[in-house]
């Protein structure tokens, strides 16, 4: 059963599906990347792939912030964690990311102060109740949350609040899509924009791909008549010879952004000079660092990071499907070596990782089918 | 951490709201809606305990289907309680 099935507007995406059927040219084949893990995870959830036409191929891009996080700093972070009097807070998404001697909460297991938080505001509330204790935030995220950690460092500096460092691990997008466009490979014919990055960013940053790229991108909304709507809007862009910015997802994401949330990541953080990111490398200018001004709660400058760099598997190829260039399931890795119960490479870490995606929701109905044919 | 979770404002508190998120009352930072501050009785949806955005009602609801189509509803309430929770800290 399709999950689409459940859906009241089911008319509504037959309608979409028909007109996506129209507009499509037979003789043609498309490569849409969607930029964004939560559609990445929606577009299997909902089964969209057999709604669409054999000829348009969703891509899985790189954003998910806790698949490109390179191994090295899972383990710079853990190194800090062991210290004295450290409490190492960090999102419930990051406590089962392997380093390289366990994840987090085997090092909590191990006698590492290791605390889930919900909030980055929360981390300084821990902080706050515990003068004795060192908190150090392992603040991880696009756009999307750099703003909540940007707001928390001010407040922790305008409480004067010592006892609290934040170890900066946030990307930011545009340099990811940068990245793979500009990667010899690189065969995508226009973007689904991100959702909640842009409510953030704005769909301004995107202009670039439209005017210089020549590539359309429509910021995308995540329910499945969402995303059909928006394959909708990219196939008559290029029908018509077009590539500008759209926003289908205007009910939540402003073309401006968010101000004042931009003011804080501004206030607090600047851009690295380069960063890696698992599976690409590094990519100049794409993650954000602790500014100056903030140095007190930069956990890179309070402690002694090690700088740990850990080489991506040789055998797993989550470059190459990150891009496009491979499907997951062509990955020699995949579902063998590298399951999401035993992740090798980064895209089978989190659930919002394309290989994990593909994994929980194709792989495992073809492993169903298999065992009990219907 | 990528959840957008919609709540609506039943209280407002100095850089805080008071919130219905899911089911359950939770005290959220309103600080990044300075330029278009909530009032009591609108909708916003929340990122890691922050508001990020104002949203209509209609979309605040289609937003709490899609989490539960998406299989997420019992992680947005997960994580809606976890807000303002502070783990207790044994001394060392």
């Amino acid at each position: 059963m399709k999950f689409v099935d459940e859906f009241r507007d089911a008319a509504v995406i037959g309608k979409a599906v028909e007109e996506i059927r129209r507009l499509a040219d037979p003789a043609r084949h498309y490569r849409f990347m969607e930029v964004c893990g939560g559609h990445t995870h929606a577009i299997y959830r909902f089964g969209l792939k057999d709604l669409l036409p054999a000829n348009i191929e969703l891509v899985h891009g790189p954003g998910c912030p806790v698949c490109v996080l390179p191994m090295g700093r899972i383990d710079d972070g853990l190194a800090m964690a062991t210290q004295e009097d450290v409490v190492f807070a960090a999102f419930g998404d990051m406590m089962r990311v392997p380093g390289t001697h366990g994840s987090p909460l085997e090092h909590k297991a191990r006698g590492a102060d290791v605390r889930i938080v919900y909030s980055p505001a929360d981390a300084l509330r821990l902080a706050e109740n515990n003068p004795g204790r060192h908190v150090m935030f392992f603040a991880i995220g696009f756009e999307t949350t750099a703003p909540s950690t940007a707001l928390t460092l001010i407040r922790a500096k305008a409480k004067g609040i010592r006892n609290f460092s934040v170890f900066c691990n946030h990307v930011t997008i545009i340099p990811g899509i940068r990245a793979i466009l500009d990667s010899p490979d690189m065969r995508i014919d226009a973007f689904l924009g991100p959702g909640h990055v842009s409510t953030v960013i704005g769909c301004r940053p995107y202009e670039w791909i439209a005017r210089t790229e020549r590539k359309p991108i429509v910021v995308s909304g995540f329910e499945p008549l969402d995303m059909l709507q928006s394959v909708l809007m990219l196939l008559r862009q290029l029908r018509n010879g077009e590539a500008k910015v759209e926003n289908q997802y205007k009910r939540v994401v402003p073309w401006e952004g968010n101000r004042a949330a931009l003011k804080a990541i501004a206030e607090v953080f600047e851009l690295r000079n380069y960063f890696e990111w698992r599976g690409m490398g590094f990519i100049s200018q794409s993650a954000l660092r602790v500014r100056d001004s903030y140095a007190e709660w930069d956990a890179e400058r309070r402690f002694s990071v090690p700088g740990i760099r850990v080489t991506d598997p040789k055998a797993a190829q989550c470059g190459e499907v990150l891009k496009g260039v491979l499907k997951p399931v062509q990955c020699k890795l995949f579902g063998n070596e590298c399951t999401p119960e035993r992740p090798v490479g980064a895209l089978m870490v989190s659930s919002e990782g394309s290989c994990a995606a593909y994994y929980n929701y194709e792989h495992r109905k073809t492993l169903t089918n298999i065992a009990a044919p219907a | 951490m990528c959840l957008a979770i919609p709540a609506k404002v039943v209280e407002l508190l100095p850089d805080r709201a008071v919130v219905d998120v899911v089911g359950v009352r939770r005290s959220i930072e309103t600080g990044l809606l300075l330029d278009d501050p909530p009032r009591v009785g609108d909708w916003v949806l929340v990122h890691v305990g922050f508001a990020m955005s104002k949203i209509s009602e209609a979309e605040a609801l289609d937003q709490i289907r899609i989490l539960t189509l998406l299989g997420e509803g019992d992680s947005a309430r997960v994580e809606a309680e976890g807000y303002g929770a502070i783990p207790e800290v044994e001394s060392p």
